[in-house]
């Protein structure tokens, strides 16, 4: 993983309901890997594209993942819309994670 | 890591943790650039020595070290360290950080998650504030969330590598449970790590009782058992290890006891450096006489400390000015310093540790403690034994003249030995009881014992009066000893009797003087009246040799005149008046 922040273009039409998230990793450690493959594939599949995800990780920008709280890695923070949410974890429990982005009742 | 340089063993290099007990007993510190598993229950004590340590490191040797807080909020963790004088906000400016890793509640966790983003943002933080000393405080927390005993033990693998990687001192506290087994899943962290310290807090005799000990510190010495501690205002002190080896230096010097008379009664004073005890009943003024003591080191220039249990200071120098010693100039002076325990629920092993402090912070020559005995009030008698002994012996060792009272209960002078035992450690003891008779109670002072010194063996009256304590003689008689009003009695009595005898003395004087010169005088006229009666001797003698010649003449003249042929025979019959007979 690169340190360049991932930024994923959202679809215009779907700008206003666009869910924002940050992901703050270390990069090469496994869970980290794995959150990030499990967490685009709920993106792809339930926000179609509208998103924006920002990565950071942790090991070139410490300071920044202390002041957004983060302890472990990885750690999912959803910024907009809100309630603000945090998941740790390596996001293998999807429902959690969509319960979390409020993405339940997309779920079919 | 796999690089490390296979250089000479050199000795375990450590670092103090500037808690004097315990760099005592671990014979330095803690283990410099390696971990320290730092176990206990609830409230034993964990949190609090490590911060301490961080403090200490940072204040004393301006380490920086960094406090990760798994258990509590940043801000707890300050508000909790504001009960101790540790000055933490200053020092949490720039060379102690606390980092909040407390994980919010409302955080959701799906799956799996490691340590290293802490670690990277550690790793910064180090590098920024060039940290020497780290803590991870309550790790388990934030490990149990991963529900997997595997994974749990690879994160502190994790973070092992990461502090042998970083050249950081390291504590990790973690629960244990108070039965002394360690929660198992932390087991393997004993194995781990090169230094294992067990907090313990249990109920004795429902005091609580706080102990730490030493159970593991790899390369090193340590002392095994286990150390009480307390909690004070600088935080955790440690009890250390004593010395098994007494080595007192005996001092020849002396010091006042209070006042002269007593000095007299113990052969010139206390020896500097001994301990005194003063046992009695309640009310038998053992405070006195240490208040004078006191008041005596004090007006020597000495610095004093006044301990006192469950009476307060002020009470104390109220109650000795009625009886004319002066503390307050002394306290006011910073000469004298005045310490009042609170016996109940505390053990015998915290008022030690206090005093400890006290003697560190005040250097007292003279040091009086009324009354120790209260001391074993709460914690049981065995504990209070063991500390009044260490008690006494660390005094010896720092040169200190002590003076204890110790309560006795009753009065039965076959009970005058200690509960606490001290009786057999003190130099010198004193004891104190009442002599009840005719409606009075009267105080009598003994010496009991006074090593390596004369003392008096006799009791004495101990009176008290605006101008302080003062020893009187007392009087025996028929066998019982008199005191108070019957000795004033005794006294006046003696007094009296004295002027007469002493006029009764005159008066005979007199009378023998008159019988003298009487008989001198009857002498002089029986000289007189022998002169004249020899005088008259004599006369007569010579008026009678006189009568005898004439007549012996006569008769001579008469024989011759009657028989011229006879001549022979009348020669032989001057003499005699036979040949007159026979003729």
């Amino acid at each position: 993983m690169r340190r360049k922040p991932i930024v994923i273009p959202s679809d215009p039409a779907a700008v206003t309901a666009a869910v924002v998230m940050r992901l703050y990793v270390v990069s090469g450690a496994p869970n980290s890997v794995q959150a990030l493959a499990n967490l685009e594939a709920i993106c792809q599949r339930q926000l179609k594209g509208s998103y924006q995800l920002e990565v950071v990780d942790v090991l070139e920008q410490p300071l920044r993942a202390l002041a957004d709280g983060v302890i472990v890695t990885p750690s999912l923070i959803k910024l907009s819309p809100p309630p603000a949410a945090q998941i740790v974890g390596n996001l293998s429990d999807k429902s959690k994670v969509q319960r979390a982005l409020g993405l339940e009742e997309k779920i079919v | 890591m796999n690089e490390m340089k296979r250089s000479a063993p050199q000795p375990l290099s450590k670092r103090a943790t500037g808690i004097e007990g315990f760099d005592a007993l671990s014979g330095g510190g803690l283990p410099r650039n390696r971990t320290t598993l730092v176990m206990g229950g609830p409230g034993s004590g964990k949190t609090v020595f490590s911060l301490q340590v961080l403090v200490n490191a940072a204040r004393q040797r301006d380490e920086a070290g960094i406090f990760v807080a798994f258990e509590e909020r940043s801000h707890q963790v300050m508000a909790n360290a504001a009960t101790f004088d540790w000055g933490l906000p200053a020092l949490a400016e720039d060379q102690i950080y606390i980092l909040d890793a407390h994980l919010s509640p409302t955080i959701v966790q799906s799956g799996e998650f490691d340590l290293s983003g802490i670690l990277a943002i550690l790793k910064a933080k180090q590098e920024a504030m060039n940290a020497e000393w780290i803590v991870f405080d309550g790790i388990d927390v934030l490990l149990t969330l991963l529900r997997d005993p595997i994974l749990e033990m690879r994160e502190i693998y994790r973070i092992r590598d990461w502090l042998a990687d970083n050249e950081l001192t390291a504590i990790i506290t973690a629960k244990m449970d108070s039965q002394a087994s360690a929660v198992a899943n932390y087991g393997f962290m004993q194995f781990m790590v090169d230094c294992v310290i067990r907090f313990n807090r249990r109920l004795e005799y429902g005091v609580p009782a706080h102990r730490l000990q030493v159970t593991k510190y790899r390369g090193s010495d340590f002392a095994s058992g286990e150390f009480p501690l307390s909690f004070g205002i600088s935080g955790i002190e440690v009890a250390p290890p004593e010395p098994p080896e007494i080595i007192h230096e005996a001092s020849t010097e002396r010091v006042s006891a209070g006042f002269e008379r007593f000095d007299i009664m113990l052969g010139g004073g206390l020896f500097r450096g001994s301990s005194t005890l003063i046992t009695g009943a309640p009310g038998t003024s053992k405070t006195t006489l240490i208040g004078k003591f006191a008041e005596a080191a004090c007006q020597r220039g000495e610095h004093t400390l006044f301990v006192s249990f469950d009476e307060g200071a002020d009470q104390i120098t109220r109650n000795l000015s009625s009886v004319g010693i002066d503390l307050n100039t002394h306290i006011q002076s910073g000469l004298l310093r005045m310490y009042s325990g609170r016996t109940e629920a505390h053990s015998a092993e915290e008022h030690l540790i206090k005093l400890r402090t006290l003697i560190r912070e005040h250097q007292p020559r003279c040091m009086v403690i009324d009354p120790l005995s209260a001391m074993a009030k709460a914690g049981g008698i065995g504990a209070a034994r063991a500390v009044a002994n260490r008690l006494i012996h660390m005094m010896k060792d720092k040169k200190i003249t002590v003076v204890i009272s110790a309560l006795i209960e009753g009065n039965d002078p076959q009970m005058e030995a200690t509960d606490l035992q001290i009786s057999t450690i003190a130099d010198t003891w004193i004891h104190l009881s009442y002599l009840v008779r005719s409606g009075e109670r009267n105080r009598a002072l003994t010496i009991v014992k006074s090593r390596g010194t004369w003392h008096s063996n006799q009791v004495r009256e101990l009176v008290l009066s605006e101008a302080g304590p003062m020893l009187t003689d007392v009087y025996s008689a028929g066998g019982e000893v008199l005191m108070g009003t019957l000795r004033w009695e005794k006294e006046a009595e003696e007094s009296a009797r004295q002027k007469q005898r002493q006029a009764e003395f005159e008066h005979k004087q007199r009378d023998l003087e008159f019988a003298e010169a009487d008989t001198q005088a009857r002498i002089k006229a029986l000289q007189l009246d022998l002169q004249r009666q020899q005088a008259e001797l004599a006369l007569y003698t010579l008026a009678g040799e006189a009568r005898i010649l004439s007549s012996s003449e006569r008769e001579n003249a008469l024989r011759r005149i009657r028989g011229a042929d006879l001549s022979t025979r009348m020669e032989s019959a001057a003499t005699s008046l036979t040949p007159r007979e026979t003729s």
